[in-house]
This record gives structure tokens, sequence and C-alpha cells, in this order.
């Protein structure tokens, strides 16, 4: 009796590493060490705490989702490559092959547009088929999208510093580099729910909007030149920023994923594709949980925003059009929570809610660039 | 609950409609956007600052009363909730659980016992035993019961949020605006003379102004705009800006921005000097002082005047002062030059696409030219010569309303990079008196030496002179109403042909002409200056459109600043941090901490009923309870 007790007991996290989690780990620290040593100089304390914050924070992704151990080593074995070819000149963007065809920031950033492309066919292919391989596939491609991505921006924040050290950025500052951020971190947050939902059949859905992303990313490359390195205007210098960003971007990824799986969830509740969908139930918790994790995240967002302004222009609260559709968009969570939680609703309606969600974020994250003016100054169209 | 909803829905309407219309705008925008009955009607409604208007503000004091109500009703149930056991629970009741499942157990009921028990303890389960009267025992087990500390934090954080918002807005003027005690100050006077109804004194608690200082000047109070004028906010102390810099990429484009500023207050021994930019604030006396925005503060300039129809050869010097004006002539002809604006970089993108890099092309300088009847026109002149389509050019646009484009005026350079060489020119083009020379010489040069029909020479030259009155009193385009009056229809594009070369090459003799007068050596006929008239030509008939009857070239400038500072005591900040802070805390509670509750009645016959519920029926609870269900199975068989 006790043997079997013991077998059954959930076993704290630390005691199920093994010697790869803690293998990973040691590259990590030994890489943040070693930066530390060259670079702690240039550092002050915040910046000291980031780097082994960080650390922290991936060793504990990498130990309770293994897969983002082959990410984070990937993007950094990657990065590090391209930082050595680089040799420290901006023009060996255009000479070196593996730059100029794979990994140079630009071309990394293609690469993951069209994997991601690739991935969302071959999603739908695997979805009408049935068939286990090709979903395996698609998920395999989705991640080597995720890959390139990373490393596209991981590049692009060094190729920053070679333009001048003081036009150097982290590249979240702006519409091209957010809507990078987008595919990836909705790509990153599907290809979780995918592992632990143990399902492969929403990932055409899901795909579906970061194909429009890539869209997007493909016109503001070809018609507007985007990718160029731009310095950041004075407001934008601000440690708000950096944080405030991504933490929006999850928000909006995790929001993307819940209308997406809302959509899915329609279609099946009518009977379309519902032999090979996902339960209704299990989708409805996807787009619960995708909402709650939105939620949480947008919420710091907003908040830290709202430092950010303090600093910047003088109020924590100013009514710009960006921060009132900011609460617009966590007014309709809100309610949307409200409804779930305490009246205990489910079904379509909450699942049209969260499409309709969709479009109020869609508003908040460009529409309010395009249509109506304010004092948010990156993202103008 | 329902009415909740209701709440956050009306909130999220009200909202949008601010971020549609845009805010605090000079009322004059208004009317002309919606007329003037619908301007009226709209400013009733508040809309022109919808998040200070009187509606928008009791749906905020109607949210603040409501959710406090509610944490106030649900608290002490929450409380309760978290702290008991419900090991009351009767078996007919744990049986019509929706999660339940009976076992038959193995071993003696101690060692059963001891068996749940641990299976609770390392699930982070707390648990009650209670022994009935029957002999059957219960275990009521609790996790998570935390989760109900989110709804307080939550609700109580919004409260909180709401309250800290709610005192750094503008409720206490609004309040005195009602009783009549403030009003707001709709005309433009010095801030000292503005009266004390429009003032707020030092004590006023929360306030967000402006304030502009020119390089070397100071002041002790700020301003608040507030829908169509202002108030005057006393400070404390007196703030004076000693130097602002702008500072720029590389590529020119602003980098930072940043004031160096002296604070006086008679409560420093000394003054307090201190240095902000955009992103670090100083904070003084709870008072902080931002980096807003920057202007010209009176910068000085040197501008050479050249009459453009006139043959006048020298400029005239004339001194201007950004936000004065200079009146040029006299009686009706008078014109005033009123200096706007003058900017030292301008990062502009001059290539042919569009496509290439933007740079910055050196200064400009904005100015209205208006005349005795008021009506005006606005120019913006570069300094510099701008390089369009591989040629350089000084440039300067015009546009005759503000809400219309500016039309641009190209003016070639000469060899030296200067305008002389154009303004020689176009002296000698407008200069009637030399038109017949210009036409002798033309003469000479295009018609051979032995010809011997005087009376041709004759005409051709009188033909020329005509010309060339035509082009000083209306360039092109008399020339063009010339051929339309007196030419054929059919034969009319040949006249235009001829007389475009003619035009053409009276201006090369007009060019030497020029040269000659003005000592320098002339001119021979290759490209370069061939291309330098075909411009000047193109330019002299353009002037006819450009409105003012001189050029200004910039010559020389003074460059004086003003910086934008925002100055903000906002006492809520910190309520409205703290509760920001419990929000998330809170979210993070009722979203990811679980409530759930386990009982296992353990009868006396060895029959183990389990029993699962949580405050939320979902798939996780589904989930959990199936896996505890199989790993009881294993733990008492
Ligand atoms: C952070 C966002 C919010 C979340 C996650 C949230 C969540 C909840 C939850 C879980 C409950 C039910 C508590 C229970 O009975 O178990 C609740 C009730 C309620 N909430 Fe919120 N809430 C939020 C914001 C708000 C706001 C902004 C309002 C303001 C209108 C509000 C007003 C209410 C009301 C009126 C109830 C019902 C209380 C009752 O009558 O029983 N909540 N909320």
């Amino acid at each position: 009796m006790n043997n079997a007790l013991i077998n059954d007991e959930p076993i704290p996290l630390l005691k199920r590493l093994n010697w790869q989690d803690w293998l990973y780990s040691i590259v990590l620290l030994a890489g943040a060490i070693f930066a530390f040593n060259r670079y702690s100089h240039h550092m002050d304390v915040y910046e000291q705490g980031f780097l082994f914050g960080a650390v922290a924070t991936f060793s504990w992704l990498g130990w309770s989702w293994k897969a983002m151990r082959n990410l984070v080593l990937g993007v950094g074995v990657l990065s590090l490559f391209a930082i050595f070819v680089y040799d420290a000149d901006l023009q060996r963007a255009e000479q070196a092959f593996f730059l100029k065809y794979l990994i140079s920031s630009q071309s990394a950033i293609m690469w993951m547009n069209v994997l991601f492309i690739l991935a969302t066919v071959t999603y739908w292919v695997a979805l009408f088929n049935r068939s286990q391989f090709t979903g395996k596939f698609a998920s395999s491609l989705a991640w080597a999208a995720v890959l390139m991505g990373f490393v596209g921006l991981m590049v692009r924040w060094y190729e920053s510093y070679l333009i001048a050290p003081d036009v150097g950025y982290i590249p979240v500052s702006n519409l091209y580099e957010v809507f990078i951020l987008f595919c990836l971190i909705t790509a990153l947050l599907y290809l979780y729910y995918e592992r632990r939902y143990a399902t492969r059949q929403l990932g055409g859905f899901v795909m579906l909007i970061i194909s429009a992303a890539v869209g997007f990313i493909l016109w503001y490359i070809f018609d507007r030149e985007a990718y160029t390195i731009q310095p950041l205007v004075p407001a934008l210098q601000s440690y708000w920023m950096k944080i405030h960003v991504p933490a929006n971007f999850i928000g909006y990824g995790a929001f993307s994923l819940a209308a997406m799986v809302g959509i899915a969830y329609l279609l099946s509740a009518r009977g379309i594709l519902a032999s090979r969908l996902p339960s209704l139930d299990t989708m409805d918790d996807l787009m619960y949980k995708a909402i709650a994790v939105g939620f949480a995240f947008f919420t710091i967002a907003t908040i830290l925003g709202a430092m950010w302004a303090a600093e910047a222009w003088g109020g924590y609260w100013s009514w710009d059009p960006k921060e009132t559709w900011a609460l617009i968009v966590w007014l309709n969570y809100a309610a949307w929570l409200h409804l779930r939680l305490v009246k205990g609703m489910r079904g379509p309606i909450l699942a049209w809610w969260a499409v309709v969600g969709l479009f109020v974020t869609t508003f908040a994250f460009i529409g309010v660039n395009m249509f109506l003016s304010g004092l948010h100054s990156y993202g103008e169209l | 609950m329902r009415f909740a909803v209701s709440l956050l829905t009306v909130l999220g309407i009200a909202s949008i409609i601010g971020t549609v219309l845009k805010q605090n705008e000079p009322y004059t925008n208004y009317i002309i956007q919606f007329g003037q009955f619908w301007f009226e009607v709209f400013e009733v409604l508040g809309l022109y600052d919808v998040y200070h208007s009187v509606w928008f503000l009791l749906i905020l004091l109607f949210l603040v009363i409501s959710t406090s109500l509610c944490v106030y009703r649900n608290s002490p149930n929450m409380l309760r909730e978290m702290r008991v056991w419900r090991e009351h629970a009767t078996e007919k009741s744990l049986r019509a659980f929706s999660h339940q499942h009976e076992y038959q157990a193995n071993g003696t009921p101690d060692e059963i016992r001891a068996g749940l028990t641990r299976f609770l303890t390392a699930r982070g389960f707390r648990f009650k035993t209670v022994q009935h009267e029957n002999g059957d025992q219960l275990i009521a087990a609790k996790a998570g019961t935390y989760q109900r500390l989110g709804y307080i934090f939550t609700h109580t954080a919004i409260v909180v949020i709401c309250v800290g918002g709610l005192i750094d807005g503008n409720v206490p003027f609004k309040v005195q605006e009602l009783l009549g005690y403030k009003t707001v100050e709709v005309r433009d006077i010095a801030a000292s003379e503005v009266p004390a109804e429009s003032r707020l004194s030092t004590a006023n608690l929360s306030f967000r102004g402006n304030m502009t200082l020119p390089e070397g000047t100071s002041a002790d109070v700020a301003f608040m705009r507030m829908r169509d004028g202002y108030l005057v906010q006393e400070l404390p102390f007196r703030v004076a800006l000693k130097d602002f810099r702008i500072e720029h990429y590389a590529t020119g484009q602003p980098k930072s921005f940043e004031s160096d500023l002296v604070i006086t207050d008679p409560d420093l021994a000394e003054p307090l000097e201190a240095t902000i930019s955009v992103n670090k604030p100083l904070i003084y006396k709870g008072i902080a002082i931002y980096q807003s925005d920057f202007q010209d503060g009176g910068s000085n300039l040197d501008f050479n005047l050249w009459g453009l129809f006139s043959n006048q050869v020298a400029p005239l010097s004339v001194r201007g002062t950004i936000h004065q004006e200079v009146t040029l002539g006299e009686g009706d002809t008078a014109l005033t030059v009123e200096f706007d604006d003058f900017r030292k970089f301008n990062i502009l993108n001059l290539t042919a696409d569009g496509k290439g890099k933007p740079h910055n092309v050196g200064p400009n300088v904005t100015f209205k030219v208006r005349d005795t009847q008021g009506q005006a026109r606005e120019y913006v002149t570069y300094m510099q010569p701008l390089k369009l389509d591989e040629r350089f050019y000084f440039v300067s646009g015009m546009r005759p309303a503000l809400q219309e484009e500016f039309k641009y005026l190209r003016i070639p350079v000469d060899e030296n990079f200067e305008i002389e060489g154009f303004m020689r020119l176009r002296a000698a083009m407008m200069d009637s008196a030399a038109h017949a020379e210009i036409a002798r010489r033309l003469t000479k040069s295009s018609l051979s030496a032995d010809a011997d029909n005087d009376d041709m020479k004759g005409k051709f030259e009188s033909s020329v002179t005509q010309l060339l009155r035509a082009f000083a009193e209306g360039g092109y385009t008399r020339i063009a109403a010339l051929i339309e009056d007196s030419v054929p229809e059919e034969q009319r594009d040949n006249a235009a042909q001829t007389y475009i070369k003619i035009i053409s090459s009276a201006a090369f003799e007009a060019h030497n002409l020029a040269r000659e007068r003005a000592d320098k050596s002339p001119a021979v006929a290759d490209e370069e200056t061939l291309i330098f008239l075909q411009d000047s030509l193109n330019s002299l008939s353009d002037i006819f459109f450009y409105g003012a009857p001189f050029y200004l070239e910039l010559k020389e400038y003074e460059h004086r600043e003003a910086s934008g500072l925002q100055l903000t005591r906002s006492p809520g900040k910190n309520l409205v941090y703290s509760g920001s802070v419990l929000l998330v805390l809170g979210i993070f509670a009722m979203i990811y901490i679980r409530e759930r509750r386990i009982w296992l009645l353990v009868k006396s016959d060895n029959r183990v009923l389990f029993a699962m519920s949580s405050n939320r029926k979902n798939r996780d609870l589904d989930l959990e309870f199936a896996r505890y269900q199989e790993q009881l199975q294993r733990l008492l068989a």
C-alpha cells in the first residue's frame, strides 16, 4: 500500500529534473557569466538583474516545457553564429553566404514568414487527411518558424548596435518588430496548448491569424521597407517600454488564440468539421485558459503602460485613444470572465464574444494607429 | 452580476466616444467641423472633454459605489467560505455530488485513515476529521481557498484605482465651478492679469499644467488648458530655464531633449539645479516637472530681401525675430511679415521615389505675409539649397490657407552655390530698360552679320523686345495668352516652340549682360549654363504665383529655444499604483488558484466514499477527479 502511494505522489519540479535539464541551465548560466564578465561595466544594476533573471526565467521555462530548451539553445547558437559571421561589419549581411540567405535578421524573418505559411497549409492538410504524421510535421514547421523568428529578432538587436552604438535598441519598438513578436508569441502559446491538450487539429485555425500577420509583415516589408532600423525617438527610450510591449503582446497573442479557437468552436457546434476537431468542452476550456492568460498579462501591460506614461508624458492616464482602447479591450474581457466565472456560462455566446473580442483587440492594436491620433509615437502607418 | 457586465459595457461605450472625437481641440475647430448648431449641442453634452464631463464622472462614481457595495456585501461571505471545512456534509448530500465514487478498502480503519490523510497532504490539501456518532469518520479537505481573496483583491483594487484617479482628476475644480467660485479664462492676457477666479492656489491638491520657457527666462505659474480657455496654476517655487538642448543621431533624427533647470524657492538655501529629459522628470515638493515638448523661444534671424519684380540688383537687409513681426512698405501696399517658427534641423526624404534615406536638410523658417486687408499667406523657406532631381535649389513653399498643401518655388543655385546668379538674371529680365539691349545682342548673335536686310533685323529686334516685356509681365502664362490672342490655332504649337526658343536665347544674352554689369566674365553656352537658364526661366515664371513681391533669403540666425514643460501634482498616483498591484495579485489568485474540496467518508464497514467539488465546474475538476479516483483505487485496494 505504501508503495502504491509513493508512486502516485506528485513529485516537486526540482526532483523531476534530469541531467539534460541541469546541463541546459548550466549552459545558460555560463553564458550569463560570460556576458557579465565582459560587459558588466556597460550595465546598470537593473540590467545585471535582468541578465540573471533571464537565466532563472528561461531555466524554469525549459524545465517545465522541455521543447523550450531546444528553442532557447537553438536561438542562442544561431544568433551567436550570426554575430560571429558578422564580425562587427554590417556590410557582411550582403557578402557572407550564411547571413545573406539564412540568418541576417532580414533573411531569418523571411524564413519565419515562409515557414509560418507552410505550417498553416500543412496543419490544414493534416486536419483534412486526419493524418498524425502530417500534423507532427506541421508542428515542426511551426517550431522552425518560431526559431527563425527569434533568431531574426536577436540578430536585428545586434545589427542595430552595428549601425551605431547609440542607435542600438531591443527590437520591440516599432510596428514591424511587434508584428513579428505577435506571430512568435501567438505561435508559442498555441504550441504550448497543443501539447497540453494533445491536439493538433486547431493548428490550422490559429495559424490563420498568424498568416494574416505574416501577410501584413510582407506588405510592410515590400511596400514600406519597414525592416530598416531607425533610431528611437526620445519617448521610446524607456525601460517601461521594453516590458510593456512584450507583456501586451502576450495579451494580444492569447486573445487571438482564443478567438481562433472560438471560430473552430462555432463551426464544430454547427457540425462543420465536428468529427475532426477536438470536443466542444476541450475547445471551451482552451478558450478560457487563453483568455485568462491574456487578461492577466494584458492587465500587467496596461499598468506598465501607465507607469511609462507617468514618466514620459507626466500623467499615468491621459485618455489618449490608445490607452482608452486598451481599457475597452480590458473591460471587454473582464465582462467575458464575469459571464464565465460568475454565471458559469458556457457555449456559443462566449465563443462569439471571443471572436468579436478579436476585432476590438485588433482595433486597439492597429486600428487606433490608423484612424485615431494621439500621443503614442510609434507604429504610425 | 448582469449588472456588473452592463456597467462594464456602459463604461466601455462611453470611453469610445472620446476616442472617436478628438478631445480638447480649440473650439473654433469644432465649429468648423460641425457647424454652429451641432457644436452647441455637443458642447452641452460635454463631448469635447468626455472624460472630465459630469456624466462620465458620474458613471465612474457609480462604478466605485456599486463595486464597493459588492465587495462589502460579498466579502464576509467569502472570508467565511475560506475558513469553513464543510465538515457537516451528510452522506446523502455527498452521494448527490456529480463527482463521487465509492471504494471497498482493505486494512484497519486507522491504516486507511493514515493513508488517506497522507494522500491529501501530498497533494496540498488541508483537512479536518470528524467522528460521526455511527462510527463513520469524515475527512473534510480543502485546497486553494485563497482563490476567494482574488475576488476581494480585484474588486477592492478597482475601487482604489478609481478613487486615486478621481482624486487626480479635476473634481475639486468642477465643484468650485458649479458653485460659481471659479471660471475658465478665455482671454489672451498675461498670466499676471488673470483674475483670482481663474487662478488656482498652490494649495490645489492635484493638477497637470504646462509651461513654455524660452532660454534665459523663468516663471512661477503653469497653465492648464480647459475647454475653450485656461486656468492659471500658481507654483510654490520659480523655474528658470538655463539651456535647452536637442541631441541628434548621426542621421539627424532627434535623440534626446534636455532642459537645464534652476529652481528657486525661499525654502531652499541655494537654487536647485537639475537637468530633465524625456522619461527623466524632476520631482520637487511633490510636483513632477517633465520635459514635454519644445518650440522656438524667439530666434533672431537676418534675411536678404530680394524684390522679385524689380530691377533691383543688391538685396536689402531685414532682421526678424520669431513670434514677432516686421512691416515692409507703407500705405495700402504695406505687407506685414509675421515670423512664426524657426527650425534648425529638418529631416526630409528628398529622393525622387521617396525610398531613399531621410536626412537633415538644415534650417527653415516659417512666416506669414499679411496685407492691409488682413489676408495672409504662409511661407516656409529653407536656408540651404536642397538637392532635388540631382540639382540644387533654394526652396520656398507657399500656401494661401492653413489647410492647403504648400506649393514650392525652386530657385536654382549659381556656380558659387548662391542665389545671386539667379537674382542678377532676374534683375535684367525684369528691367524694361534692358530689354532693347538684350534684343539687340540676340539679333547680333543669331542673324548673320552680313545679312543686308536691316528691315528684317529691326522686325526681329522689336518682336524680341515685345516677348521679353510680356515675359516680365507674367512669365510663360503671359506668353501663352499672347499666342492665343494673335496666332491662328493651327500655328500655335509652332509659335510656342519658336517663342520659347527665343526667350531661352534672350535669357542667355540677359545672363551675360547681367554678368557684365557685375564685372564677371561672360558665360559660355555649355550644358551647365543652359540648364541653369532653363531652371531660372521656370522660376521666373513661377514667381508670379508666389504671392509675395519679394523673396526672403535667410542668411544668419541666432537660435533661441523654448522648452515646453509639464508640471503635475498627482497625490492619487500612489493609490492607483497600490491598487494596480492589488489588481494583479487578485487576478492571478482568481484565475490560477483553484478552490477544491474533497470529502472522504470512511465507513465502519471499510467502505470509503470519495466526493469532490469546486466552486468552478470545469474540465480541470473533471481531470483532477478522474486522476484521484484512480489513485485512490490503487491506494485502497
Ligand atoms: C479584474 C477584473 C474582474 C474580475 C476578474 C472579476 C471577477 C469576478 C468574479 C469571479 C466574481 C464572482 C465572485 C463570486 O461570487 O465568486 C465577480 C463578481 C462581481 N463583480 Fe467582478 N471582476 C472584475 C472586475 C469587476 C469590475 C470592474 C466590476 C465593476 C462593475 C465588477 C463588479 C462585480 C459585481 C457587481 C459582481 C457580482 C457581485 C454580486 O452581486 O454577487 N467586477 N467578479
